[in-house]
């Protein structure tokens, strides 16, 4: 057993678990061969992990960098969680926002997807403008600590 | 895990078979790759991983049981589930039940609504683990490489399901496949790195939550704030080589993933829970308000869009009732007004994530079953005029034909029903998927088998 350890790198078991994993997952891209056709779904999966690891990640940690540098440590959280806020709604709303799927939307609602961009701006606005008055505040109170 | 063997590294650390591959492996190391001192955040470590870990250990088993569930509801027994065809990955299959009448719009609310508040700890996740990504030498034995093959399972599969899932809910079809399909079968890929991730790891995470106290980390303020301690003999360790000073405590890390999630939530919750909340839903299709009217609510398909026009709905219309017998029963809109009405407070819901609750008033399915010859039913094919799209027609379990609630609807909060709608007659049952209340009904076949 020990030898096999050596051999493999992990417990036995941990063989069994993978390959289950393995089996698992081939067994249900097998199910797409057809439709939507494995080759398409393959394409999404890999287009999606490097689009996260490759691409969202490098760019919002150098941003995440430039801002630090920018207004210290101190300053930096009053930006960067309404800029997270104004991603994350960017991020999961936005085929409304830039209208995208707008005949789809149109036959299935009967309306257009034309208040989302304001909407969402407006939310950024809000985001920031209550980030700046704690940032006011706060710094009003520093101001009276140490006077 | 930290025994050391004659001074070797530990156990983690050991190279597999064949060692000299592993080895050479290890030293051609591309620059930039490996434990580097780029990765500069102090936050960064085990607890913090475990805490987003233990998370979705514990919410991601109810988004894929709950959009498992959504598939059966849609009823696979009779080829209306997508998709029809679905091999070894066959569930068990059960006739949906209609009680209770908000089964359809729990089901299909939680695993939209928290599939959807999820995505920040995803993220979080993902974040707090991304130098594991860029780690050097990759792997070190075969039993890592494997793993790391399930780990593209794992993050693949939660990233096509969350994409897949956030473009579905908004009417994107950018992606040009099925849905559904494809939904189902990443949803089996997700599943197989999710569990194994979870069995391989789960050790780990528990002596990860166990390195610190939660209660005593909500009270560290940033200036307290230190990295985790490094294991030096941790070759997997998150921990910073060279840390830069925090700009946000782990409690504050773990608001602003919170906060994320809440802003989720608040953002679409509405479309579901309705009511006031309902506007809140700013940025999605059904916090919309079609106006204050009794026909005034959501609609998923237009007339426009269906094909049907106002003469279709007109004093034309006829409702066919076919039941085996050489003639079927043909009624108008005065003789199904003419029928016992009965009137039921049930909830429209659709696998999009979006329900709302209305007053229904209409004729008994079960009544035009006794009308039509075959007062129980094994099944009802629901036809309707609508021509093009998937969805112009529906089958029906006996429980969802025979429920005292199961309504051909003609009327909505006392008015007749909207061409919209779907009038003059449209399906409405309690837990039925909205996409089977089938609207501008034409024709129902009752069976016996």
């Amino acid at each position: 057993m020990r030898y096999l350890r050596r051999l493999y790198g992990a417990h036995p078991l941990h063989l069994v678990v993978v390959l289950g994993c393995l089996a698992l997952a081939g067994h249900a891209a097998l199910g797409t061969r057809v439709n939507p056709g494995w080759m398409l779904m393959a394409i999404w999966f890999a287009v999606a992990l490097v689009a996260h690891d490759l691409v969202l990640f490098p760019a919002y940690a150098s941003a995440d960098r430039l801002l630090v540098g920018t207004f210290g440590a101190r300053g930096v959280n009053y930006v960067r969680i309404p800029l997270l806020g104004s991603a994350l709604t960017f991020a999961l709303f936005w085929p409304g926002i830039v209208r995208q799927g707008a005949d789809t939307y149109l036959a299935a609602t009967g309306l257009t997807q034309e208040p989302y961009l304001a909407r969402w701006l407006l939310l950024c606005a809000i985001m920031f403008a209550v980030s700046a008055l704690v940032a006011l505040v706060n710094a009003a109170r520093h101001a009276a600590r140490r006077r | 895990m930290t025994r050391t063997v004659r001074g070797r590294a530990p156990e983690e650390a050991a190279y597999g078979f064949p060692e000299p591959l592993w080895r050479a492996l290890a030293r051609m190391r591309p620059p930039g790759m490996g434990r580097t001192r780029a990765w500069r955040s102090p936050i960064r470590g085990r607890w913090l991983t475990s805490v987003f870990g233990v998370v979705l250990l514990v919410s991601l088993p109810l988004v894929i049981l709950t959009g498992l569930l959504d598939y059966l509801a849609y009823g696979p027994q009779f080829g209306q589930a997508f998709p029809v065809h679905t091999g070894g990955l066959r569930l068990p299959q059960f006739d949906w039940p209609t009680r209770p009448s908000w089964l359809f719009r729990l089901t299909q609310g939680l695993h939209v609504g928290l599939g959807l508040v999820l995505v920040p700890v995803v993220a979080a996740k993902l974040w707090s683990v991304v130098p594991r990504l860029f780690a050097w030498p990759p792997v070190r034995s075969a039993a890592q490489a494997l793993e790391r093959l399930s780990l593209l399972a794992l993050v693949g599969g939660i990233l096509f399901e969350i994409v897949t899932g956030v473009l579905n809910i908004q009417y994107d079809y950018v992606f040009g496949f099925d849905f559904y399909t494809a939904h189902y079968f990443g949803a089996w890929v997700f599943i197989a790195g999710f569990v194994t991730h979870a069995a391989l790891k789960l050790p780990h995470m528990l002596q990860g939550l166990r390195s610190r106290s939660l209660r005593a980390e909500l009270r560290i303020p940033l200036s307290e704030t230190v990295p985790e301690p490094a294991d030096p003999a941790d070759t997997e360790t998150l921990v910073a080589l060279d840390p830069a000073a925090p700009t946000v405590s782990r409690r504050g890390a773990l608001a602003i993933v919170g906060g994320g999630s809440l802003l989720v939530a608040v953002l679409s919750a509405g479309q579901t829970i309705g009511g006031v909340l309902r506007p809140a839903a700013v940025l999605l299709p059904r916090g919309r308000s079609y106006g204050d009217g009794p026909n005034d609510f959501q609609i998923n398909r237009t007339p426009v869009a269906a094909g049907i026009t106002p003469e279709m709905a007109g004093d034309g219309w006829r409702l066919t009732l076919l039941s085996g017998r050489p003639v079927p029963t043909v009624l108008d809109v005065a003789s199904l007004a003419a029928m016992p009405q009965h009137t039921a407070e049930l909830p429209l819901a659709c696998v999009e994530g979006w329900s709302t609750v209305q007053t229904w008033t209409g004729v008994r399915l079960r009544d035009l079953a006794a009308l039509a010859g075959i007062p129980e039913p094994a099944s009802a094919h629901v036809r309707s005029f609508e021509r093009n799209g998937a969805f112009g027609q529906a089958t029906l379990n006996a429980g969802q034909v025979l429920d005292p609630d199961s309504l051909l609807a003609t009327a909505v909060n006392g008015e007749p029903l909207s061409l919209a709608h779907g009038a003059p007659a449209r399906i409405i049952a309690p837990a039925l998927p909205g996409v089977h209340c089938t609207k501008w009904v034409s024709s129902i076949e009752f069976r016996r088998t």
